[in-house]
């Protein structure tokens, strides 16, 4: 089976690509060497997480490592870590991922999303010596969604590489605040003081560049 | 189920900052425990987490030393590493685990009953919790039906997440899952609903200068 047209769950759509060629383009690790052995059929990061739970299977790991780790280092370098550091919470990462593989749902979360939330607390923990806490899905005093809410998008990796092609289509001074939320370890008030805007303009920023992307999204689910 | 969902929440940014895990933990903990009272932000919370997945796969990789893939494929065998020690586990009642929803449950430990509440007034009472931030106080605070918060201004923000019962502030009605954001611009001053004791969590980063006669008095014991 190719991966041609259909969203196979992969989201490898390249950053300069667009949507739609993004979709009818080959794998991207199929242009790359092929970790796998001969024969076998390209598989999204999505398929790679679950072979790796099904079967401990060493092979989507390393190509889940090609992919992700150094993205990763890149990561944790934009937050501050240094080389050394960065480059030994991006293996801790990895390690996490196979360790965790069976707790992945791509109902939930595109691979790409979960391994950034497994590398964001993992910050959170060795950089900032902090917990990260969080809700408790099973607690008996969550409040559940209604049924019609519960599964109104569903998480692809096709979400995350649309997502980058509409975060590129941003105005850049939303773009560019957008990644400063992520990869500075600031609160809006001191990006605002470091950016000499005032800060209603920064929320107002931040505020419109998420409307457009969650307008994207849910054009999506 | 309309019912159950707050009608008031955090700010879009506090979401965005506990999405790309850039907010203090304390902050962190109001948001989270709103989460789990509110579907809407459960959400867009995932929504955000998506963002940060695109950013972070978008970002132009960095090559790792060699010999990196090796390391990593050698390691995968080896058994969990040492988690950082837990808290230890608390069994909380039944008015505890229905009130206080994970994760602010885990940083009481003890059931509401039973911590060590400190009076501030004749209705307030307070239990500042102990969450690492530099510069950001929690707090739980039980207000009696029908009492007035004590009045303050703030020289930061003042974050409040109703826990149980409801507070009225001007036009607005707080109840559960409710979050209230005050800026240093506000002075103002909640009220309890007549109807049952208002249980609040409250995040001020900021110190905090309570105004009115009993309030200059109390600020002496408040500032830490």
């Amino acid at each position: 089976m190719r991966a041609m047209g259909r969203d196979d769950g992969a989201g490898r759509v390249d950053v300069e690509q667009t949507p739609v060629a993004g979709r009818r383009s080959l794998p991207h690790h199929r242009r790359m060497q092929s970790i796998s052995p001969p024969g076998t059929t390209a598989r999204s990061h999505d398929a790679l997480i679950e072979a790796i739970a099904a079967s401990g299977d060493r092979t989507a790991f390393a190509e889940l490592f090609a992919h992700f780790a150094p993205r990763l280092k890149a990561y944790l370098l934009r937050l501050g870590a240094d080389a050394a550091t960065a480059e030994e919470v991006a293996q801790e990462v990895m390690l996490t991922v196979w360790r965790k593989a069976a707790s992945f749902d791509r109902r939930q979360a595109g691979a790409g999303t979960w391994i950034f939330t497994i590398a964001r607390n993992r910050r959170i923990d060795r950089l900032r010596r902090e917990r990260r806490p969080e809700f408790d899905p099973s607690d008996p005093a969550l409040v559940p969604a209604a049924p019609a809410e519960a599964d109104q998008t569903v998480w692809t990796g096709q979400v995350e590489g649309r997502l980058r092609v509409a975060i590129d289509a941003l105005p850049p001074e939303q773009s560019d605040l957008i990644r400063r939320a992520y990869f500075e370890d600031l609160s809006h008030r001191e990006i605002a003081e470091q950016s000499g805007l005032p800060l209603g303009t920064v929320k107002s920023r931040i505020r419109l560049a998420l409307q457009r992307l969650r307008e994207r999204i849910d054009d999506l689910g | 189920m309309a019912d159950d969902s707050p009608a008031f929440h955090p700010d879009p940014e506090a979401i965005l900052a506990y999405a790309a895990g850039t907010l203090d933990e304390a902050s962190s903990v109001l948001v989270a425990t709103h989460l789990a009272l509110c579907p809407r932000c459960r959400c867009e919370s995932a929504r955000l987490e998506a963002v940060g997945g695109a950013l972070t796969t978008g970002l132009e990789p960095t090559a790792l030393s060699a010999g990196a893939l090796e390391a990593a494929l050698a390691r995968l065998g080896d058994p969990e590493p040492d988690a950082p020690p837990a808290p230890a586990v608390v069994r909380y009642d039944q008015e505890t685990c229905q009130a206080v929803p994970e994760p602010l449950r885990s940083y009481l430990g003890g059931d509401l009953s039973a911590l060590p509440w400190r009076w501030r007034g004749f209705a307030v009472r307070e239990m500042p919790l102990d969450i690492a931030g530099g510069g950001v106080r929690a707090s739980l605070i039980r207000v009696r039906a029908g009492a007035a918060l004590p009045a303050h201004t703030h020289t930061g923000v003042e974050t409040t997440l109703v826990l149980s019962g409801a507070f009225q502030d001007g036009d607005s009605r707080f109840g559960r899952g409710d979050v209230a954001t005050a800026t240093h611009s506000i002075d103002h001053r909640p009220v309890a609903t007549p109807e049952a004791e208002c249980l609040c969590f409250a995040v001020i980063d900021g110190p905090l200068r309570l105004t009115g006669p009993v309030g200059r008095l109390l600020n002496r014991f408040v500032r830490m």
